[in-house]
């Protein structure tokens, strides 16, 4: 075994000294518990709120580019003043959506595409009247984003032939049950009349209270739009690559294609904000943890002065003697981390069954992993002061040494 | 004085000294240059009242410590030029110490502060390595206390310990600094007595640091060292 003689004496010298040995190593614990318990909590709480804001949009929607007024330069030599009234943006379909849809499909990154007509309406039922918006969707190809068939409350998810599903609010303000008959009107005399065949409730008021899902050729005709598509709803396998896979889109079809990151900006800006909370406080507690380490082992170099100095005469060379702190330095790293990290996953488990369970801490064996691997690494880091003084010692002041 | 065989020598010193503070205006120059030789059959005494300079001379030739000047050859080999490493693996190899105060490391067993000059050398012990160990401690009569800490034994106990660990490489030097000092006469008289069979069973010189008259009256030769010369080697 290489090194033997180092672990040897390093090991021997760790269990001489037990208690001092113990106590460092529940200092080492008692911090990498924390930080283990705070990334899965952190991590835990971000994944939920993520989940929860994405399981109700898509992570990316390219949509038509807004209408711009079109000025034409000036002639040479002349010079133009412009007064622009900026374009109202009215409803348009993407151009060419199916041949879009067709070439997002290809992206490596994109796990689903669904073309979605959407557009205002109102729902009327006796005098009660509603603003919707109508959504129409490919059935199959929309429930791989947003999987509203688990969420229906009444009657069963199911759209086309006359079929639609509504939000639970708006079925309330309407009175509406499933099985019921609602009249839609997309304006300018387009009116017709729908059968409620299920009710879906996201949790999210706005699309409660708002969504009338459609078939898609249904709502082109009570937009007008025939044949029209008016978003593409694109999920990707890394949500936090949405952006770049957003910017690519642009890049690609010329269509204005925005990531959830933007549409949720403040929701971002949240979520890095505590990220970094919680980076900054594992960032301290590791700190602490390095100089608990360092400082022990610099006691321990001196309490172990005269040893050293004999080791170093019996033919000890002084990489030898580096090596031996070191090799402490990465086993209490090693060993506190192990403890701290069952610690941790204790704590995560107590949270996970005992707490309020507002959502559930997933646990990640490989935190542990990385936790460890870290722990030595800082450990190492931490005895190379120490190491080196015991690497320098005088042989000759060190066995003087009382 | 022993008739001069090169092939038996171990030690020779030319013109060394050694000052310490160099550069300093606190310059102080502890020994003045001299000029010593050793054999394998030596057994020596080195006396010499406080701040002769007999452990600075002793450090010198175990390697603990560099001369300002002159040179020192170990079995022949000039070791003033020699890099830290080479200087610890011969100090590992070639040169057993036997200290004032016994020096065990606590956290090892009886044998294995015995091994520790092998175990820092080559890792770990052999089965032919353990049985030397065993061998000697059982030759300083320490037999079936192998596995005893170094402090369940009496001081006369652990300074046995110790001469066994100066000669488990079985070095061609065996350096002792008043190895009997802190012993009663009984235990004093055990220890030099091992000092004496193993010059004489291994051929291994030993250069013993004392103040105590009757010892070194025991010996076949004694160096006085008087304020950084030698005065007298008989």
């Amino acid at each position: 075994m290489p090194m033997w003689i180092e672990w040897t004496i390093a090991t021997k010298f760790l269990y001489e000294g037990k208690v001092q040995s113990t106590l460092i190593l529940v200092g080492i614990a008692v911090g990498v518990a924390v930080i283990v318990f705070l990334t899965a909590l952190i991590t835990g709480l971000q994944d939920n709120i993520i989940n929860r804001t994405l399981g109700t949009q898509a992570h990316i929607k390219v949509q038509p580019t807004e209408e711009r007024n079109r000025i034409l330069p000036p002639a040479a030599g002349s010079v133009q003043l412009v007064l622009e009234d900026k374009r109202a943006q009215r409803l348009r379909s993407i151009n060419n959506w199916q041949q879009v849809r067709d070439m997002l499909d290809t992206l490596p990154q994109v796990t689903a595409v669904s073309p979605v007509i959407s557009g205002p309406a109102f729902a009327r039922r006796g005098e009660a009247l509603q603003s919707v918006a109508l959504v129409g969707i490919d059935a199959p190809r929309y429930q791989r984003i947003i999987p509203i068939q688990n969420d229906i409350v009444a009657g069963v998810f199911r759209i086309g032939a006359g079929d639609a599903v509504i939000g639970k609010q708006l079925a309330t303000d309407l009175g509406l049950r499933a099985g019921d008959k609602l009249r839609l009107d997309g304006g300018q005399k387009r009116e017709s009349v729908v059968n409620v065949a299920g009710i879906f409730e996201l949790g999210v008021r706005e699309l409660d209270s708002r969504y009338v899902y459609l078939e898609m050729k249904q709502v082109q005709s009570l937009l007008n739009l025939p044949g029209a598509a008016t978003i593409i709803d694109v999920t990707v396998d890394d949500i936090f690559d949405a952006q770049t896979v957003a910017a690519r889109i642009t890049r690609l079809t010329g269509l204005k294609a925005e990531s959830w990151m933007e549409t949720n900006a403040q929701l971002m800006n949240a979520l890095r904000s505590q990220s970094l909370s919680t980076q900054m406080i594992s960032a301290f507690v590791a700190l602490s943890v390095a100089l608990g380490i360092a400082s022990v082992l610099s006691v321990s170099v001196i309490q172990r002065t005269r040893e050293i100095g004999i080791l170093r005469a019996m033919g000890t060379s002084r990489h030898q003697m580096l090596r031996v702190f070191l090799i402490q330095g990465a086993l209490f790293g090693l060993a506190g981390s192990l403890l701290g990290g069952l610690a941790g996953y204790g704590l995560v488990g107590a949270f996970n069954t005992f707490g309020p369970k507002l959502f559930y801490i997933p646990v990640n064996p490989w935190l542990l992993v990385a936790a460890a691997g870290l722990a030595m690494v800082t450990g190492i880091i931490s005895a190379a002061v120490p190491a080196r003084r015991a690497a320098s010692l005088d042989p000759v002041e060190a066995i003087r040494h009382v | 004085m022993s008739e001069h065989d090169a092939s038996q020598e171990v030690l020779r010193m030319e013109g060394l000294r050694k000052s310490y503070n160099v550069g300093k205006p606190t310059e102080v120059e502890v020994l003045h240059g001299l000029d010593l030789r050793l054999q394998r059959r030596d057994f020596a005494a080195l006396v010499g009242a406080s701040g002769s300079g007999k452990s600075t001379l002793l450090n010198l030739i175990g390697l603990l410590d560099r001369p300002t000047a002159g040179e020192l050859f170990l079995l022949a080999e000039p070791t003033r030029s020699m890099d830290d490493a080479r200087r610890t693996e011969v100090r590992g190899s070639a040169i057993g110490f036997v200290f004032q105060f016994h020096h065990l490391i606590q956290a090892f067993t009886t044998l294995e502060n015995v091994l520790m000059p092998l175990m820092v050398a080559t890792g770990k012990p052999t089965r032919e390595q353990i049985d030397r160990g065993r061998g000697l401690l059982a030759q300083v009569g320490l037999e079936g206390l192998e596995q005893r800490k170094p402090d369940q034994l009496s001081g006369g106990q652990q300074q046995r310990v110790a001469v066994a660990r100066a000669l488990v490489t079985h070095p061609a030097l065996l350096l002792a600094d008043e190895p009997t000092g802190n012993l009663d006469s009984k235990s004093a008289t055990e220890v030099f007595q091992l000092f004496r069979n193993f010059n004489r069973e291994f051929g291994c010189a030993v250069l013993l640091v004392t103040h105590d008259s009757r010892m070194s009256e025991q010996c076949d030769r004694t160096i006085t060292l008087v304020d950084g010369n030698i005065e007298s080697d008989v």
